[in-house]
């Protein structure tokens, strides 16, 4: 029952490896979800498990509902009907990270850039000078050479997003999500994202789910790839990704890298055309 | 190079354009002189003014314009983030708000002589009233408006409702809230210049232009309205620096 990582007050353990309890347990579990949105049927009775520690990319048709997924699970969208537990327990005793596509409108362009991650800090009732160190040991733990004085509309997109990204991470959560957080940055800065995701994810064990709508990006960066159907959704499959990490520039060309990528693509495009 | 210095210059390019056709109107006497005497003259009218009764109206219209702006604000922008946090509330008195925001605040004169006489009390009200209405409708919507994926993102770290209306809603609504502001003050001037002509006034610039023109002193009377209109310039161009000082992420 009792597998919540370390939480409680513990300033030096930025980013501690979550604890694994039972490895082969599914860290979330969705059973008999549903949801509506007027007549479409987004959702029909949907189970899923999510497995810890690991990156799922869900990756699917437009409007298959990928989005919509894990806005359910982060409890940003309620849902009609159906359960999601985490090691058992409720989202309101977890924590949990969440970044969205548009960095300008999820950040808070009145705070700096070290006050904005310091924020969810703020909200779990962390004394002040606690929330410094936390997220000063953050900063210095990520090894993230950024400005953080600056306000977020005085940085890049490729920055704003690592701020984001940062405050998502500062409360040491158990689950992140990630809506698509690349998709709003140029091509540069998408593949040097990628790469310090990458990073982080490794070095946190963080079990993370990201919505991507580019699928070589989605193979890269994931575990497993979650493939959607067409609404209402099915797992139209769930393949290992398994190429060692960390992923370079050469994976891409990998042979393992390149058939699980034509496989998902054969699925996803079969999706489609069942239309 | 030269030529940037020069673009440096171009926003005074319209005041010389005016000063020379007003000079040269008046030295080719295109116009009657009694009706409009040359720059130097008023200008002479203004300087001699702003340090004798003229200055005293300025002060005058100046504490006006401000108490009724302070009244509006204090009353408007608590109710217009109350207005602009819940909806319904917001729809069942939306008719009621633009209603009377659209009623010129002049027709309301006679209504608050009633009330509060023929003194101060009533000037200044009548322009809060206006000017309460302008900044309401507009903190309402800065609050309404506030950014959906940043209430859900303060949602998604745990804040109460409460905290996102204090540490999100409110700060989005800060823009909306000084076009409010600009707007409000820019009305209350009109309302109490226009009280100060008309509503038995001894005092203020509306006062001052008035008694020139009934006593034929054109130059003070353009003295006057020049003096009113540095004001109106004057305390928009100090909220667009309060503005850009504490809101200084709008726009961006």
């Amino acid at each position: 029952m009792n597998a919540r990582p370390a939480i409680l007050p513990d300033p030096t353990g930025v980013l501690a490896p979550v604890a694994r309890v039972s490895p082969g347990r599914p860290h979330v579990t969705i059973r008999g979800l549903s949801k509506r949105f007027d007549k479409a049927v987004i959702y029909d009775k949907f189970d899923l498990d999510i497995p810890r520690g690991e990156l799922i990319s869900v990756f699917g048709p437009n409007g298959c509902g990928k989005s919509t997924l894990i806005n359910m699970i982060a409890g940003l969208t309620p849902p009609d009907e159906g359960q999601i537990l985490f090691d058992g327990m409720l989202l309101s005793e977890i924590k949990f990270g969440y970044v969205f596509q548009n960095y300008r409108e999820a950040l808070f362009p009145w705070l700096r850039a070290f006050d904005n991650i310091a924020y969810p800090l703020k909200m779990m009732k962390v004394p002040p000078k606690e929330r410094r160190l936390r997220t000063e040991k953050l900063v210095a733990h990520l090894g993230i050479k950024l400005d953080l004085n600056l306000f977020p509309y005085q940085m890049s997109g490729g920055q704003q997003q690592l701020v984001s990204i940062m405050r998502s991470l500062v409360v040491e959560p158990e689950i992140l999500f990630l809506d698509e957080p690349f998709s709003a940055l140029d091509y540069e800065m998408t593949l040097f994202m990628r790469d310090q995701l990458q990073k982080l994810f490794i070095e946190s064990g963080t079990t993370m789910v990201l919505v991507s709508h580019d699928l070589e990006e989605a193979v890269y960066l994931a575990d497993r790839v979650l493939l959607l159907s067409r609404h209402p959704a099915r797992v139209a499959d769930f393949p290992r990704v398994s190429v060692s990490r960390p992923r370079t520039d050469a994976t891409l060309s990998d042979p393992e890298f390149v058939r699980i990528k034509a496989h998902c693509l054969d699925v996803f495009q079969r999706e489609v055309r069942r239309a | 190079m030269k030529i940037k210095r020069l673009e440096a210059l171009l926003p005074i390019v319209g005041v010389a354009g005016l000063l020379a056709i007003w000079s040269l109107t008046t030295w080719r006497q295109w116009v009657d002189p009694v009706l409009l005497p040359s720059p130097i003259l008023t200008f002479k009218a203004m300087w001699a003014g702003m340090h004798g009764a003229l200055g005293f109206d300025f002060v005058k219209t100046v504490y006006r314009t401000a108490a009724a702006t302070v009244i509006a604000s204090v009353i408007a922008i608590p109710l217009g983030i109350l207005l602009g946090a819940s909806e319904k509330i917001y729809r069942s008195l939306e008719f009621v708000i633009d209603f009377f925001r659209s009623t010129p605040a002049s027709a309301m004169f006679p209504l608050f002589l009633v009330l509060f006489g023929v003194g101060d009390e009533t000037k200044i009200s009548v322009a809060a009233f206006g000017a309460a209405l302008v900044i309401l409708f507009n903190v309402a919507y800065g609050v309404m408006n506030a950014r959906k994926t940043r209430l859900l993102a303060a949602k998604v770290m745990g804040a109460s409702r409460l905290r996102v209306l204090f540490d999100v809603m409110l700060l989005e609504s800060l823009p909306q809230t000084f076009v409010g502001l600009r707007n409000g003050i820019s009305l209350a001037l009109v309302v109490i210049v226009v009280a100060e002509m008309f509503i038995g006034s001894q005092d203020g610039l509306g006062h001052s232009v008035f008694e020139a023109q009934q006593l034929f002193e054109m130059p003070r009377m353009y003295a006057a309205i020049f003096a009113a209109g540095v004001l109106g310039y004057g305390l928009n161009l100090l909220f667009m620096l309060i503005e850009r000082r504490f809101v200084h992420w709008s726009g961006k």
